[in-house]
């Protein structure tokens, strides 16, 4: 998927200013928030598995070559193939490939948000094949022509009227207006897809090393079409989603849905393990797992190796302030929020998306909600660092701290400036001690005012009080 | 018992009433208070900025001023949490000094915490006629647990308090965040303040100078002259 994210402080302002999406993210905020808390106050052990929960993954981070061939070796005992792509480029030439060696024209999908990394849609467009989307809001993405802009909920920025409208120009029906009924339209434009399609693609949300599962958490039933209907299965996913055991995987989904949707458990937990056996009912004759790198490994035995617990629950962007209020587009690639504003950055560079680690008041709100106790404000702010040493940011924003910090060292000096500053400002507030606008700093005079200081600083008063009284 | 004040770089610059007011409670309870008068910042703009050293140079120049007293105070959560976590569990965390960044972060208070939990002060100075609601800034609440203390003084000084919806969320200021990304610090500020508005109260009340300073700016520049910002040590000094 192309960068945009260079362009965070432009689309976050366009968004800021589209009346509709700040309706339809108001209304979506409060649902996964209070979701996840009611979810989280009935379950009574949180912190303890949540605790646990982060050992299972840095266990899984720590032995990932181990984990990653072993999960090769259960698989392929089983009759998938495992293949290996070290970038977005080889992951999606792999499936392409697998397409063209079938003669595939049709792959239905269920939502993957690594086929979004690498761009496989286009890919495979470009190769003649025809790729539709079933999770819902893909579909409803892919009819919009748009990326997600959230990864549990990837339409969440579309209103029902919008979908309404959407689906009227694809199926040409009658327009409805009850989400029952648009989903029962959209199931049955969808039905004949899966029916038709030589290959379905998934994601997955856990590899199991010790007996070569892949495992997948949805909603809609959609995965289990895909995985089991078509000749062909694909999964693609990315080598971090790897974990031990069967027992670490009781452990994650006591809290994946629930972080992510408020859910005790997900409708639908598909275990996929090879391919249609003999004796099996159904299946596709081939699986094909394609384990991506695409940047990964650059964050093992590093400072944002941490990063790589993440379950993908979106936790992270339904607590964050700034993501509630320019959604999931303004970060301009595919992982938006907290965890977007340190894994773009990581994935495609530091200089591509400079604004995305600084896009965070340091709240902390997605570090508490975190599943796998992921320390997002620290990282965003070891990527800062980064920033800092490499002179990254603007000249105004260094020199400024270099300038505070210059002068905090020297007590003398300080206690002159803020003197002259504290003087300085109490007149600009005039009558009402009120500052309108201030040069350099707009960015806070453009929609606040700056209440201007009392006129004399702290330690000029205490000085003279204390004189005055011995 | 002898305790520092750490008066933060924005009460001396901004509000100095703020540094009195946790001065007068301070030596109200009985506590001996010096004011090293070398203090500055704590270095938190240059850590969140990305400036690791010019954080820890701070944090050692505020470590050599407060090492002999028994506690230090601070009327801020964010200063706080600076001192007592950031510290410890980031900046000094390999070097030789942790030991005694570890003693300050032990007898380092935000203001409110000292007086509940070290102090345990029965009544306070101030009185305060009228309905206020309070908002919890990030560091104090997530970092240090500041939750019901504030509240606990305000309702000792006579205040009864209106719980806005979302009190824990974020009002925006961020430090440089503010500046950097004017427009969705504004937003989330607006937000706020119409969590504020709706609960009719007559003061927002809180326990960090910059998101004061922030809801005061934007209530002011949408017109609304009434509605007091405050900090609760104004308020339980008798000083609002």
């Amino acid at each position: 998927m192309q960068v945009q994210s260079m362009f965070f402080k432009q689309r976050a302002r366009e968004k800021l200013e589209d009346p509709l999406l700040q309706g339809n993210l108001r209304k979506a905020k409060g649902k996964f928030v209070d979701g996840r808390a009611k979810a989280v106050a009935e379950f009574g052990v949180w912190e303890e598995v949540r605790t646990h929960a982060a050992k299972v993954r840095d266990r899984a981070l720590a032995n990932l070559d181990a984990y990653l061939l072993e999960f090769e070796a259960h698989a392929t005992r089983r009759g998938a193939v495992v293949h290996w792509a070290q970038t977005a480029e080889e992951a999606c030439a792999i499936i392409v490939g697998i397409a063209r060696d079938n003669g595939v024209r049709k792959a239905t999908k269920s939502k993957s948000m690594v086929s979004e990394e690498v761009g496989l849609n286009e890919a495979l467009e470009a190769a003649g094949v025809q790729v539709v989307e079933t999770d819902l809001g893909e579909y409803i993405l892919q009819l919009a022509h748009e990326p997600p802009s959230h990864i549990v909920a990837p339409a969440v920025h579309k209103s029902k009227e919008q979908v309404a409208d959407l689906f009227v120009a694809a199926h040409g029906k009658p327009r409805l207006t009850e989400i029952p009924a648009m989903a029962r339209e959209a199931r049955e434009a969808l039905r004949g897809h899966f029916l038709t399609a030589d290959m379905g693609i998934s994601g997955s949300n856990f590899l199991v090393a010790e007996t070569g599962t892949t495992l997948t958490v949805t909603n809609e039933g959609n995965a289990d079409m895909v995985t089991t209907i078509p000749r062909i299965h694909v999964v693609i996913t990315g080598i971090e989603k790897v974990i031990g055991t069967m027992e670490d995987f009781a452990t994650l989904i006591r809290l994946l849905p629930r972080s992510a949707v408020g859910q005790s458990i997900a409708n639908y937990l598909t275990l996929t393990t090879g391919p249609k056996m003999p004796g099996d009912a159904d299946g596709p004759e081939q699986m094909h797992i394609v384990l991506v790198d695409a940047g990964r490994t650059k964050l093992l035995g590093g400072p944002m190796q941490e990063m790589l617990r993440c379950i993908r629950c979106g936790a992270c962007m339904n607590h964050c302030p700034v993501y509630q209020n320019v959604g999931g587009h303004a970060y301009g690639w595919v992982y938006p929020g907290p965890m977007g504003s340190i894994l773009t950055p990581v994935y495609v560079g530091l200089e591509n998306a400079g604004d995305l680690p600084n896009a965070a008041t340091f709240c902390g709100e997605c570090a508490v909600a975190c599943p796998v106790k992921i320390p997002l404000p620290d990282l965003m702010r070891k990527l800062r660092e980064q920033q800092f040493d490499r002179r990254l940011r603007p000249w105004p924003e260094r020199w400024g701290i270099a300038l505070w910090s210059f002068a905090a060292m020297r007590p003398g000096l300080y206690a002159f400036g803020t003197r002259i500053a504290a003087r300085v400002a109490r007149w600009m507030g005039g009558r009402e001690g009120l500052i309108h606008a201030l040069p350099g700093l707009d960015g806070w005079t453009k929609g606040r005012d700056m209440p201007a200081p009392a006129g004399r600083t702290f330690r000029e008063l205490y000085r003279q009080r204390r004189g005055n009284h011995g | 018992m002898k305790v520092g004040l750490f008066v933060t770089c924005l009460v001396d610059l901004s509000r100095p009433g703020i540094g009195f007011a946790a001065l007068r409670l301070l030596e109200g309870a009985g506590c001996e208070v010096v004011v090293p008068a070398e203090q500055t910042c704590c270095g938190q703009p240059g850590y969140n900025s990305g400036g690791r050293d010019i954080a820890k140079a701070l944090a050692r120049k505020v470590l050599a001023e407060f090492r002999d007293c028994d506690y230090v105070v601070a009327p801020s959560g964010s200063c706080s949490g600076q001192m007592k976590v950031a510290t410890v569990h980031d900046l000094f965390r390999d070097e030789p000094d942790l030991p005694e960044f570890e003693r300050l972060a032990a007898k380092w208070y935000e203001l409110s915490q000292f007086l509940v939990e070290v102090l345990k002060v029965e009544a306070v100075p101030g009185r305060f006629e009228g309905t206020v609601t309070y908002h919890d800034s990030c560091s104090g609440l997530r970092e240090l647990g500041v939750k019901m203390q504030p509240r606990y003084l305000l309702q000792m000084a006579g205040a009864s308090i209106a719980e806005m919806e979302g009190a824990e969320r974020c009002c925006g200021f961020g430090g440089t965040f503010s500046v950097k990304l004017g427009d969705i610090s504004t937003r989330m500020c607006e937000g706020k303040c119409e969590s504020v508005r709706a609960t009719g109260a007559g003061a927002i009340v809180g326990g960090d100078l910059g998101c004061l300073l922030n809801i005061e700016g934007r209530l002011r520049r949408t017109g609304d002259r009434e509605t007091k910002v405050l900090h609760f040590a104004q308020v339980i000094a008798g000083e609002g």
